[in-house]
C-alpha cells in the first residue's frame, strides 16, 4: 500500500491532527481519498455523484489559510462526503430519485454551509434509498451500493451509500439522515458508527424532507469520537428550521473523551432483545452488556410495552407526511417532465399524473399510496390519529424507562446485513429491520450505533445501539466511547472492527466489475 | 347530478317564499412586510416571479417559519371581531394538486384557528344595526397567480397554455368566515355588502391590509341557500327552526357592489331551480360583473377531501394572554363608534355624515379639522370644490396635491380677514396648480382685502352718495337693502374687500 492509501486509513481525528502538525496538507488528504473512490466506486456505488475539483479547490483553500497562520476549526481540510438528500448549491442532488434526475439545487441546506464554513472538502453525493425510503439502498433509482464486507449484501439503508463509503475508507466521515434508523441500521451492518441526534438537533434546512416529525440528519464515521467531532459541526440552532431547538449544542466532543462507566445505569429494553434477533447479533449484544457491566456499570432491565406498536404507528404516520412531502413533485417546477402517452396538447394535470409515474419508485408509489389513504377523511382518526397516540405512549414508556436508567442499550439491527434481493419482494420483511431503531425516531430521542463485533454464522459486522433521553446526547457518545475502548482492548489490532473487513480492492485493482467480484 | 336552469324570479318574488341564508368568506392579504413563511418582500406589480426563493416556490428540502408580524395581525384582526384569542393553535396542511400551488399543499388552518366565536356589529343604510356572527378566522397563505392564455374564458379550460407568477405564493392571508347569517330577509343581500364594507373599514383601521377589493386584497366568497319561508318575520323561532337549503359559493367576488349583486342574483336563480322542483346543485359559482350573473363552476360537496393534517414543520403557535393584552391595547377605535363620536364632535347633520364617509371623506377631514379648520370649512372644501375636482380628474381626493394643513391654511386666512370667499377659491387654484402653500399664493398673486379703512370708508361714502334713494331705505330701518350698496363698495374695491366690514360700516353710517 502507498502512503497516500494509508493517509485514508486514519480516523477523522488523527487527519485532524495530521493536517493540524503539517504531515500532510489537505490537498493530498483529499486526492488520496478521490483515488480510493475512482478505484472502488465503480464496484460499491456509494457515489452517485463525486466532486473533484470541488472538494480539491476546497482543500487548499484550507491548506493556504493553514499556511497562513490562519486559526481553523477542528475538522478543517477532513473530506467528508454528503448523503444525497442534502441540498447542495452547482451539484446534483437527486435523492436517489428519477424525478430529481439532474436537478442542481441553487441553495445549500444549513448543514452544508456549515461543513463548507468549517472547511471540510465535500468529495461528493453518496446513494440512498429513494427519498430515504428503505433498508437496504436496493430503492436507488441509480443502482444498489455494496456493502464492502461482501459485495453481494445491502449496505444498510437508506444512508447505504454513506455507510459504505466510510467503511470502505473513501470518506473519514458522512453525512446521513435517520427517520427510522437510515443512519444506525448501515452503520450496523457495515461495522461504522452512526449517530441520529435528537429531534431538532441539528438542522433540517435544505435536507429533502421524508418524514418530517422524523427525519432528523446526523453523522457517520469510524468512530465515535469522529461521530462526535461532525456533530458538534453540524449540531446547533437554525432559524430557518421552525423545529430547531434553540440551545447549544450538547457537548458530545467532550463526552466521547470522558468515558467513565463508574455508577452508570444502563437499562436493556426487554422488548428489543432476544426473539426475532440473529444468533450472532444477540451474543455480540450480550458480550457488550458484559464489558459495560465489569468496566463498573449498573445494567438493569426495563420493559416498553408499547414498542410492539412502534412499527404499525411508524408505517401510518411516515407515509402520512411523505405522501404531502413529496406532493411538490409534479413537474411544473423543476424535475422530470413526461408527457402521457397518446395525449397531444396534455393538461397540466396529466404532466403532473405521467410524470410522477415515471419518476417515483415502486416503494415510493407504495408509501404515497399508504399516507394518502391513512390521511383520507373518514380514516384520519383511525389510522394517522391512533398512530399519534401510540407515539404519545412510546415516548412515555422512554420517560419511565430514563428513570430507571440513564442510557437504554439493544441491539441496532435484527439481523447481519442480508443479500442483495433478498427482501425485496417483501416489505414487511424488510420494514423489520428497522424494529430496534423507530422508537427513538417516534420519540425524538437521539440513538447511537457502534460496532459490537462480527456474527460468528456469518463472520459479518453487528451493532449495538445506545439510546438517550432527548437533548442528552452527550451520554450516548460517553458510553459509546468507553464501549468502544472497551470493545479494542478485546479485539487488539487498531482496535477497529473493519479489521476484519476483507479486503476490497482484491480483485478491484485490475478493473473487475462488481460482477466479477461476486 | 340534477340539471338546473339559469332562469332567475324577480327578487321580490322570490322573498314572497324564500328565506335567504348567508355565509361569507373573506380572505384579506395582510401588508406586512414579507411574505408568510419566508423573507421574501410582498410588492404589488413586482416583476413576475422577482419575489421568490426555495420556501416559498417549494423547492426540495426548504422549510417554512412563520411570520410574527403575521401573527400579530391575525390576533388583532380576531379581537376587533370579538373573537376569542387560541391559547395553542396550528398550522395545517390543506392538500390538493393545483400548478400554482408550489408544494401541493396549502399551508393553513384547519380544526384550531388562532380566532374563533366574535362578531362585527354593521350598519345598515337606514342606520339600524345587523349583528353578523363570525365563525373563525385563520392563517393561510396565498398560491401563485395563474394566468391562462388562448380560449375563450380566460379559464385554465381551453387555455393553450398557462403562466404563473409566484410572487404571490406565500403572501399572508387571513379567512375570516361568518356563520350562517339568517334573519336578513330581503336585506339579505345589503347586510352582504354592509358587512364587507363594515369588515374593510375595520381592516383600513387596525393598518393590517392595504384593503383594496380592486387589487384583490380582500376576496370575498358568497355562500347563499334559501330555505322555505315561514313568516313574514325572518328572525322569528319558526323561521330559524327551518333546515338550511343547499348552498352555492360564489366565488372572488372583488367589490362592494358586485356582493350585493351576486347575493342579489344567486337568490333569484336559487328561487327558480327550486320553484321548478328541482334542487340545487352545490357547486362553486363565478360572478361575471360585466353581465351580472354567475355561471357554473365545479361541483363542491362536503366530501371534498383535503386530507388536512398538523404542519410538522411548524411548531404550534401560543400567544400568551399578557401577549393578547398587549394587543388588544393597540386597537383603533371601533369605526362604527369613532363615526358617531365625529358627527357630534363636527355637528354634521346624518346626511351629511353619511355623505363623507360614503366619500371615502373622513380621515382628510379629521386631519384638516385637527391642523386648524372648522369642521364646516373642511367638509366645505374636501366635499365641494375639491371633490368635484377630483371626480374630474379620475383621482382620489387626497391626490390633488392639496393636503389637510393647506386647507387649515386657507381657513384660518378668511377667518383673519384677509381672504373673502371668492379670493379663496382664486388661492385654491394656485394650490392645485402647484404654486405653493395658501399664504404664498395669495402674497404671489397679490389677494388681500383692503384692510385700510379709510379706502373703504371713502369707498363707502362714495357709493352712500350715488345711492341716495338706497341709503333712505335703510335709513327706514329695511337693512337688509344694504347688500346692494355692499356689492357697489366690492365693485368699487375690485374685489379687494372685506364684505363684512363693508357692510358695518354702511350700516354705522346710516342707522
Ligand atoms: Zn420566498
Amino acid at each position: 500500500m502507498s502512503t497516500v492509501t494509508d493517509l485514508t486509513s486514519l480516523t477523522a481525528a488523527q487527519m485532524a491532527d495530521g493536517l493540524a502538525a503539517g504531515e500532510f496538507t489537505s490537498v493530498e488528504l483529499t486526492q488520496a481519498h478521490l483515488d480510493r473512490i475512482a478505484l472502488l466506486n465503480p464496484v460499491l456505488n456509494a457515489f452517485l455523484h463525486v466532486d473533484s475539483e470541488g472538494a480539491l479547490a476546497t482543500a487548499a483553500d484550507v491548506d493556504a489559510r493553514r499556511a497562513a497562520g490562519e486559526e481553523l476549526p477542528r475538522l478543517a481540510g477532513v473530506p467528508i462526503a454528503v448523503k444525497d438528500i442534502a441540498c447542495t448549491q452547482g451539484l446534483p442532488t437527486t435523492a436517489g430519485s428519477r424525478t430529481l434526475e439532474g436537478w442542481i439545487p441553487p441553495y445549500d441546506a444549513t448543514i452544508v454551509t456549515r461543513l463548507k464554513e468549517a472547511g471540510l472538502p465535500i468529495l461528493g453525493k453518496t446513494n440512498m434509498d429513494e427519498f430515504a425510503m428503505g433498508s437496504s439502498t436496493e430503492h436507488s433509482a441509480y443502482g444498489p451500493t455494496r456493502n464492502p464486507w461482501d459485495l453481494d449484501r445491502i449496505p444498510g439503508g437508506s444512508g447505504g451509500g454513506s455507510s459504505a463509503a466510510v467503511a470502505a475508507f473513501l470518506a473519514p466521515l458522512a453525512i446521513g439522515s435517520d427517520t427510522g434508523g437510515s443512519i444506525r441500521q448501515p452503520a450496523a451492518v457495515t461495522g461504522s458508527v452512526g449517530a441520529k441526534p435528537t429531534y431538532g438537533g441539528v438542522s433540517r434546512y435544505g435536507v429533502i424532507a421524508l418524514a418530517s416529525s422524523l427525519d432528523q440528519i446526523g453523522p457517520c464515521a469510524r468512530t465515535v469520537t469522529d461521530a462526535a467531532l461532525l456533530h458538534e459541526v453540524i449540531g446547533g440552532h437554525d432559524p430557518m428550521d421552525s423545529t430547531s431547538i434553540d440551545a447549544p449544542v450538547p457537548p458530545v466532543v467532550e463526552a466521547a473523551a470522558n468515558r467513565d462507566l463508574t455508577g452508570l445505569r444502563v437499562g436493556i429494553v426487554k422488548e428489543l432483545t432476544g426473539d426475532g434477533y440473529q444468533a450472532g447479533v444477540q451474543a455480540r449484544f450480550d458480550e457488550s452488556v458484559e464489558l459495560l457491566r465489569r468496566a463498573g456499570a449498573e445494567i438493569v432491565e426495563v420493559s416498553c410495552p408499547h414498542f410492539d406498536y412502534a412499527m404499525a404507528a411508524y408505517y401510518l404516520i411516515l407515509p402520512s407526511e411523505a405522501s404531502s412531502n413529496l406532493a411538490r413533485y409534479d413537474a411544473m417546477r423543476y424535475g422530470l417532465r413526461v408527457g402521457p402517452d397518446g395525449v397531444d396538447s396534455p393538461s397540466a394535470e396529466q404532466v403532473m399524473a405521467a410524470s410522477r409515474d415515471a419518476g417515483f419508485g415502486d416503494e415510493v408509489k407504495r408509501r404515497i399510496i399508504l399516507g394518502t389513504y391513512a390521511l383520507s377523511s373518514g380514516y384520519y382518526d383511525a389510522y394517522y390519529g391512533q398512530a399519534q397516540k401510540v407515539r404519545t405512549l412510546i415516548a412515555r414508556d422512554f420517560e419511565a424507562a430514563f428513570e430507571q436508567a440513564d442510557v437504554l442499550i439493544s441491539p441496532t439491527a435484527p439481523t447481519t446485513a442480508f443479500r442483495i434481493g433478498d427482501k425485496l419482494e417483501d416489505p414487511m420483511a424488510m420494514y423489520l429491520n428497522d424494529v430496534a431503531t423507530i422508537p427513538a425516531n417516534l420519540a425524538g430521542i437521539p440513538g447511537l450505533s457502534l460496532p459490537s463485533g462480527v456474527a460468528d454464522e456469518d463472520g459479518l459486522p453487528v451493532g449495538i445501539q445506545i439510546l438517550a433521553p432527548a437533548t442528552q446526547d452527550q451520554r450516548m457518545y460517553a458510553v459509546g466511547a468507553a464501549l468502544e475502548a472497551l470493545l479494542a482492548e478485546q479485539w487488539g489490532g487498531s482496535g477497529s472492527v473493519l479489521d476484519r473487513a476483507p479486503d476490497v480492492t482484491t480483485g478491484v485493482t485490475t478493473g473487475a466489475s462488481a460482477e466479477d467480484a461476486k | 347530478m340534477s340539471t338546473y336552469t339559469q332562469d332567475v324570479v324577480s327578487y321580490d318574488e322570490a322573498l314572497t317564499r324564500y328565506d335567504p341564508v348567508l355565509g361569507l368568506e373573506v380572505h384579506v392579504e395582510l401588508n406586512t412586510a414579507t411574505k408568510m413563511f419566508c423573507g421574501c418582500a410582498q410588492s404589488f406589480g413586482a416583476e413576475p416571479n422577482s419575489q421568490v426563493c426555495p420556501v416559498c416556490l417549494g423547492l426540495p428540502g426548504a422549510l417554512p417559519v412563520v411570520n410574527a408580524r403575521a401573527v400579530e395581525s391575525a390576533i388583532r384582526i380576531g379581537l376587533a371581531l370579538n373573537c376569542e384569542i387560541a391559547q395553542w393553535c396550528r398550522f395545517a396542511r390543506k392538500n390538493y394538486f393545483y400548478p400554482d400551488m408550489p408544494k401541493n399543499f396549502q399551508t393553513s388552518q384547519y380544526d384550531e384557528p388562532i380566532a374563533f366565536e366574535g362578531y362585527l356589529d354593521v350598519e345598515l343604510d337606514d342606520g339600524s344595526v345587523f349583528r353578523v356572527e363570525i365563525e373563525r378566522a385563520h392563517m393561510e397563505e396565498d398560491t401563485g397567480k395563474s394566468t391562462h392564455i388562448g380560449g375563450a374564458t380566460g379559464r385554465i379550460h381551453g387555455a393553450e397554455y398557462s403562466l404563473v407568477d409566484f410572487n404571490r405564493a406565500g403572501i399572508p392571508l387571513i379567512e375570516i368566515v361568518t356563520k350562517p347569517i339568517t334573519g336578513a330577509g330581503e336585506r339579505a343581500p345589503e347586510v352582504a355588502r354592509a358587512y364587507v364594507a363594515a369588515l374593510r373599514d375595520l381592516l383600513k383601521a387596525l393598518d393590517v391590509s392595504e384593503v383594496r377589493m380592486e387589487q384583490g386584497n380582500v376576496r370575498c366568497d358568497a355562500n347563499v341557500s334559501l330555505r322555505a319561508k315561514a313568516g313574514d318575520d325572518a328572525t322569528a323561532p319558526e323561521q330559524l327552526a327551518v333546515p338550511l337549503g343547499t348552498r352555492t359559493e360564489t366565488k372572488n367576488v372583488n367589490s362592494l357592489r358586485s356582493v350585493e349583486r351576486a347575493v342579489r342574483y344567486e337568490i333569484c336563480r336559487h328561487a327558480a331551480v327550486l320553484d321548478s322542483g328541482e334542487s340545487i346543485l352545490q357547486e362553486t359559482r363565478h360572478w361575471h360583473e360585466d353581465t351580472g350573473v354567475t355561471t357554473s363552476g365545479r361541483p363542491k360537496s362536503d366530501a371534498d377531501d383535503y386530507r388536512y393534517f398538523p404542519e410538522p414543520d411548524l411548531v404550534p403557535v401560543a400567544p400568551t394572554r399578557e401577549r393578547v393584552e398587549e394587543l388588544r391595547a393597540t386597537l383603533p377605535e371601533p369605526p362604527a363608534q369613532r363615526r358617531k363620536r365625529l358627527q357630534a364632535d363636527w355637528g354634521y347633520s346624518d346626511l351629511e355624515m353619511r355623505d363623507v364617509v360614503n366619500a371615502g371623506a373622513l380621515e382628510v377631514i379629521e386631519e384638516t379639522v385637527a391642523a386648524g379648520a372648522t369642521p364646516a370649512a373642511a367638509r366645505k372644501w374636501w366635499m365641494g370644490d375639491l371633490a368635484r375636482r377630483a371626480n374630474e380628474a379620475g383621482s382620489a381626493v387626497t391626490e390633488l396635491g392639496v393636503t389637510p394643513a393647506h386647507i387649515a391654511e386657507l381657513d384660518g386666512l378668511i377667518r383673519d380677514g384677509r381672504l373673502n370667499d371668492s379670493m379663496a377659491r382664486q388661492v385654491m387654484e394656485g394650490v392645485l396648480a402647484g404654486e405653493g402653500t395658501p399664504t404664498a399664493v395669495a402674497d404671489a398673486r397679490g389677494l388681500e382685502l383692503v384692510q385700510d379703512d379709510g379706502a373703504l370708508e371713502a369707498a363707502v361714502d362714495k357709493v352712500i352718495a350715488a345711492n341716495p334713494d338706497v341709503a333712505d331705505k335703510i335709513r327706514d330701518g329695511k337693512v337688509q337693502a344694504a347688500g346692494a350698496l355692499i356689492g357697489q363698495v366690492m365693485k368699487e374695491m375690485r374685489g379687494q374687500a372685506d364684505a363684512a366690514k363693508a357692510r358695518e360700516l354702511i350700516l354705522g353710517k346710516l342707522t
